[in-house]
């Protein structure tokens, strides 16, 4: 049942986002957009909630980790990828590439802390995730500049591919 | 005024940022670099050219008070956050279809993923 409310609220909010500006009501709403957007989100809310909240450990229930998700995607995510661009950018300009595949131990123990590593690995400066070892949940990853000396090394952690911020921990306190 | 200014300066730094994307494409040699070009430099250049537009949504709204300027708000801003889980999620796909169909990186210094795991 919570399941079901917290999804169906998060598409709620989702459909006002989608619809804001339809007409006067609270100011930006029109009665049938909120009519029409509590049923489609009951209906969405039903289907979906095995998928939004994962059953056993219903770690979308807890507000905190929402928090933290929306701090880690303005804060240290965002200011990663924009030195992403900037690296990339250098790149193209001066065609300084030393290319690489190297195994990146990920640490995490579920599905969705390796997919928010993985997917933050792919934005940020010179790395995109290639593979997976789904024993293990360590990453293949594609460096686009190895630094010197990595390539003898057997795995890397996680924090050595994050230039500034400890974005493995952030996901951590997020997703585990 | 000062609005038009910081929306051509935003949709500047925006296609400088796909140019690259395209130069790098061309220049770089082998499919997974070029993926480094193509999704890195295209989600700056595509966040600073949705910049541009909600700049100018947020000008005329402020301007006219009309509702649909926020409807254009929000949805680039709702598009800008599809884009960087999609850009990342898509390059991904590409490289791992690549990988499987037996594509070696070009130039490349190691390659663990052709090592038997430990």
């Amino acid at each position: 049942m919570a399941s079901f409310i917290a999804t169906g609220c998060f598409s709620f909010v989702v459909y006002l986002l989608l619809t804001a500006g339809s007409g006067r009501l609270l100011g930006l709403w029109s009665g049938a957009d909120l009519l029409a957007g509590v049923m489609i989100a009951a209906v969405v809310g039903w289907v979906a909630r095995g998928f939004f909240c994962d059953p056993r450990r219903r770690a979308a229930l807890q507000p905190m980790r929402w928090v933290r998700a929306i701090g880690y995607a303005c804060g240290p995510f965002f200011l990663e990828m924009a030195k992403a661009n900037v690296d990339v950018a250098y790149r193209v300009i001066t065609g300084r590439i030393r290319p690489g595949i190297v195994r990146v131990r990920s640490g995490m123990q579920t599905d969705l802390g390796v997919l928010m590593l993985a997917n933050s690995i792919t934005l940020t400066p010179g790395t995109l995730t290639v593979g997976i070892d789904e024993d293990t949940n360590d990453l293949f990853v594609h460096m686009i500049n190895v630094p010197e000396g990595i390539e003898t090394r057997e795995s890397l952690e996680a924090r050595e591919v994050f230039s500034t911020f400890d974005c493995p921990s952030w996901i951590r306190r997020i997703a585990e | 005024m000062i609005l038009n200014l910081l929306i051509g300066a935003a949709i500047a730094i925006g296609l400088f940022f796909n140019a690259l994307g395209v130069f790098g494409i061309l220049r770089f040699p082998d499919v997974y670099t070029r993926l480094h070009a193509d999704t890195k430099a295209t989600t700056f250049g595509s966040i600073f050219t949705s910049l541009a537009v909600a700049l100018y949504a947020l000008g005329r709204l402020f301007e006219t008070a009309d509702g649909q300027y926020a409807t254009l708000l929000l949805h680039t801003l709702v598009a800008v956050v599809v884009l960087a889980i999609t850009n990342a999620t898509g390059a991904h796909a590409i490289a791992r279809a690549a990988r499987r169909r037996g594509h070696s990186p070009a130039q490349a210094v190691v390659d663990k993923l052709e090592e038997p795991a430990p």
